[in-house]
């Protein structure tokens, strides 16, 4: 098996591994980096539970090879609360709004959130957008209702 | 014992009933979860599977010996090389059930003859689970194929081949349910409707696949497992039985579970080929389900063939319905025959039905077992019921709640008892509800009067627009008992431990908010150890909505008990008497004299012990309980669904536009939990009505093994749901609760078919078949359309 010399940034932080051709990102972060809030549901690409943003993108880290990943800057759900552990407003407003049940989807739908919102950049944003844009990560307990009403409250608020 | 506990309810401290935010949620949502495949222990090795190809063979030939020589492989091993570590040539998993004729309790791998598509036939070790799979790939395999059963109409019929060469023939059980006067019902009927649907429901899909990591420590000679499923205790019990080990040997644990939904209830293969290697090898293994494997290998439901037919009078009461179930139970009996059988039970749902006779054919097939998932069942029965209304709606020119309305239950009725025989023996007996008033809820917040006006607009813009009602009751909270225990530190945290477990319900909560308010101590004081075979010596766990009514129970009396104590110790250290002491927020306090008071940490430390020194007042040690809450009878919760539909008569494609639910679960003890279960429900609901079709082809091999061709719904299909409330409380529990974790999903099947059937009217359409596929529906709109233009 042949192996790969990368260096990803991880939530800020420079990684250099050595790793397998055929590793994905999402076991290179779940295995080598240990950062376990990254969840593998279906491993072909549907299901959304293991989104993470690669230079700003939201991509499926099952679907991707870690090697893909050299050069690149990956943020996962263990970098989005604040530095102080606090939660960040989507966080808040999916306590809020019940946005979780078992939590296996929902690092997924964060990071979905936190790259709309940044590509609203401030718009206001209606529900069947919202919708659209969660239609991506398959969550089976919610009914995705919560996480909807979480995800309007967060980006329709003064200054999102 | 129920009243008493009830007048302990009033030093309540007003948490039951309130929305509290779940203490599970901000660790989650951080990703600082621990689930099953976030456990990494020193030296693991990971497991993998070789499964059969093929629906229905004999193992020719089974070699395994070039992929024991692949490097880094620890193991690779069959039925034969097992085996000696067993008790029992098979899984000793047999649920008691009348009806069964023969047990066939499941391989836990190959024997020789393989029964469906994705059974285990070998387990493979390594130190990764690629290098595993690898060696799947090596091993050689030769299998025989016999004829495979895949439907079971077909398998029934006595030409059939055999599903399994070990039994005689593939009706499994045959069971009834048969009262009343059936003959005399369907002679005096005015009016009588006969039809025969076929439903597939959806299967269970946790978005966490099954999984375990089993580590045997030999010095201890201790089996400690980490495992996803809902039952920890009847997985620890059935892992004694097999392995031969003592109780104190095993331990099952869970870690956070990502949805269970029905199958993680089931004691798979995996569950005992995996703790048996970890015990070989001396180290710890994982095994992760993959989403192909949970295709193939977790349990699901899946057909059912419904012939019936129902009798009615002139004014469209019911007089009888009779017909027969032929259910596709799968290749063995993990688990009797409780799907179709609450199919059956609950086709009565809220209405009186005076006779009533089904026979219910379990036929075995080639296809991995079906079990319960959400619902179970239930939405066949209520869907055939609730079609077979419609259907006679329609036939005497009355409008369709006007039917349902003649025949409910009234409310004077209650406590209402059918003449169907459950499990126990007893007669299925409805609790409480008031279910016309229910129906009339549903029908004022759908605004049911005025949908001809919406229809008329939506049809100005070119749009088919139906509406639908469905009625439905669900028995809850299935017993014989839960435990829950909870004990006062020295340091003022309380600790809770039950047989409950958690798949995402908020199970944590609920324990520590119905405490909390016995106590009034801050729910987030309150710290709970679900699912843990150490914390909690017997439980049952996650299935049959039940954990509210039964851990719920359970918790509520020993945090009782708890106060009770605290009173009794503070009497005696502050000296008064304890009809002059309440407890109120944490502390107890001499009523109307400030400042006598004693924690409830200094109650707890009081009464931990110091050596050689008397206890005070010679009180038993520890501020503690520990009760079993025993119940047998059902809690029925019941509700109303409306909904309206969307159909596009050119594509076939239904979207749903408005979706009601009224729902009464009895006391509510965290209404937004409760919304949340709801939701859940009728999301898995609208799945298995529109989308969800786990297909195979005439020999049995599966067609839809990736969410690509097997859809879930999405949050762009999901309508918003509008959840309303009644609270009939239950009179057969102190906390008057009925759960609510399935009921959602158990009307929307009967509401949407309902819905697309009145957008259709004009075609004088009946929908038969489940799930309703755009391709399904278009075909049916082009013949009724063909069928309208002959003269
Ligand atoms: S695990 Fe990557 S999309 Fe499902
Ligand atoms: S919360 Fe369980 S899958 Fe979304």
């Amino acid at each position: 098996m042949s192996a790969h010399d990368i260096c990803v940034s991880v939530n800020g932080v420079a990684h250099k591994r050595a790793v397998e051709s055929r590793t994905t990102l999402a076991d290179f972060l779940r295995h080598d980096l240990e950062l376990t809030g990254t969840h593998i549901g279906c491993e072909h690409g549907v299901c959304g539970a293991c989104t993470v943003l690669v230079d700003g993108l939201s991509s499926r880290s099952c679907l991707m090879l870690a090697a893909q990943a050299d050069g690149r800057a990956v943020e996962t759900i263990e970098g989005t609360a604040g530095n102080d552990g606090d939660l960040n407003a989507i966080q808040r407003a999916m306590i809020e709004h019940h946005g979780v049940q078992c939590g296996f989807c929902t690092p997924g739908v964060v990071m979905t959130l936190i790259e709309l919102r940044r590509n609203l950049n401030g718009r206001p944003i209606g529900e069947d957008e919202v919708r659209r844009a969660l239609s991506g990560n398959l969550c089976r307990c919610t009914g995705y209702q919560g996480m909807v009403d979480a995800a309007l409250a967060v980006l329709n608020a003064a200054g999102a | 014992m129920i009243s008493k506990l009830a007048d302990a309810r009033k030093g309540a401290h007003g948490l039951i009933g309130k929305s509290l935010r779940r203490l599970e949620d901000a660790r989650l949502l951080r990703g600082a979860g621990k689930f099953v495949d976030d456990i990494h222990l020193p030296g693991m090795l990971h497991a993998a599977f070789l499964r059969s190809p093929v629906a229905h063979g004999l193992i020719h030939k089974l070699d395994l010996a070039e992929a024991r020589a692949l490097p880094g492989i620890a193991g690779v091993y069959s039925w034969a090389d097992l085996r000696p570590r067993w008790q029992h040539d098979r899984m000793p998993l047999a649920l008691h059930a009348s009806g069964i004729k023969f047990d066939v309790d499941p391989f836990c791998l190959v024997k020789d003859e393989v029964c469906y598509v994705g059974e285990c036939i070998a387990i493979v070790v390594a130190d990764s689970r690629a290098i595993a799979e690898d060696a799947v790939a090596l091993i050689d395999l030769v299998i025989d194929p016999l004829p495979a059963v895949t439907d079971p109409c077909d398998g029934l019929m006595p030409d059939a081949p055999r599903a399994r060469l070990d039994t005689p023939d593939n009706l499994v059980a045959l069971t009834r349910i048969k009262y009343g006067d059936i003959d005399g019902g369907f002679s005096r009927a005015a009016h009588v409707v006969k039809e025969r649907y076929r439903l597939s429901k959806g299967g269970p899909h946790s978005i966490e696949t099954r999984g375990l990591v089993a580590r045997y420590d030999a010095r201890d000679e201790t089996l400690t497992v980490h495992s996803n499923t809902q039952m920890p205790h009847r997985a620890k019990q059935v892992l004694v039985a097999a392995l031969g080990l003592g109780e104190h040997q095993v331990v099952v644990v869970n870690p956070d579970v990502g949805g269970g939904f029905g199958p993680k209830a089931l004691f798979h293969p995996e569950e005992l080929s995996v703790p048996t290697v970890a015990m070989l090898l001396g180290k710890p293994v994982k095994w992760i389900e993959d989403r192909y494997e949970s295709f193939v290998s977790s349990a699901q439901e899946r057909v059912q063939d419904w012939d019936m037919e129902g009798a009615f009078d002139a004014n469209g009461r019911l007089l009888a319905i009779r017909g027969k179930l032929s259910h596709d139970h799968g290749s063995s009996t993990p688990y009797g025959i409780a799907l179709p059988y609450n199919a059956s039970s609950n086709l009565v749902g809220p209405y009186v039905l005076p006779a009533f006779h089904i026979e219910i054919a379990l036929c075995l097939t080639n296809m991995v077992p079906a079990t319960s998932t959400r619902g179970a069942g239930r939405p066949q029965g209520t869907f055939v019921m609730e079609r077979l209304l419609d259907r006679m709606a329609k036939k005497l020119g009355i409008a369709r709640e006007e039917i349902r309305s003649r025949n409910l239950i009234k409310p004077g009725q209650m406590p209402y008892s059918t003449p169907v025989v459950m499990r126990d023996g007893s007669h299925m007996t409805y609790d409480s509800g008031d279910y016309p008033e229910c129906q009339k809820r549903a029908l004022e917040a759908a605004d049911w009067a005025g949908f001809a006006t919406r229809r008329e607009a939506a049809r100005k813009n070119g749009k088919l627009l139906g509406i639908g009602l469905a009625n439905y009751v669900e028995g809850t909270g299935r017993g014989p008992f839960e435990s829950a225990s909870i004990r006062v530190g020295a340091s003022g945290k309380i600790m809770i431990a039950s047989g409950a477990t958690s798949q995402g319900q908020g199970t944590k909560t609920m324990l520590a908010q119905i405490a909390a308010d016995v106590l009034g101590v801050a729910p987030a004081d309150v710290h709970v150890v679900p699912g843990d075979t150490r914390a909690t010596p017997m439980g049952l766990g996650a299935y049959a909505s039940r954990q509210t009514v039964t851990a719920g129970n359970a918790i509520f009396a020993a945090a009782n008990e708890v106060r009770e104590k605290a009173i009794k110790t503070a009497a005696v250290m502050l000296e008064a008497a304890a009809h002059d002491l309440e407890l109120k927020d944490g502390v107890v306090r001499v009523k109307g004299v400030p400042g006598h008071r004693k924690t409830l940490a200094e109650i707890a430390h009081a009464i931990s012990g110091v050596p050689g020194f008397a206890l005070p007042g010679d009180i038993a040690p520890g501020l503690a309980s520990h009760v079993d809450f025993q119940i047998n009878a059902l809690a029925f919760c019941n509700g109303a669904h409306v909904c309206e539909a969307q159909v596009d008569p050119g594509t076939g494609h239904v979207k749903l536009t408005r979706y009601i639910v009224v729902h009464d679960c009895g006391t509510i003890i965290n209404p937004m939990m409760v919304d949340g279960q709801v939701l859940g429900a009728v999301a898995h609901g609208i799945g298995a009505t529109l989308f969800e079709w786990m297909r195979f082809d005439e020999t049995g091999q599966p067609q839809t093994v990736t969410y690509a061709d097997y859809l879930l719904p999405t949050a762009e299909v999901m309508p918003r749901v509008e959840i309303h409330h009644m609270e009939s409380p239950s009179p057969l529990n102190p906390l008057g609760v009925k759960g609510a974790a399935e009921s959602g999903t158990i009307a929307a099947p009967a509401v949407i078919i309902s819905a697309v059937e009145d957008a259709l009217r004009h075609l004088d359409l009946h929908i038969r078949d489940l799930p309703l596929t755009p391709p399904r529906l278009l075909a049916l709109i082009k013949r009724a359309q063909k069928a309208g233009e002959r003269p």
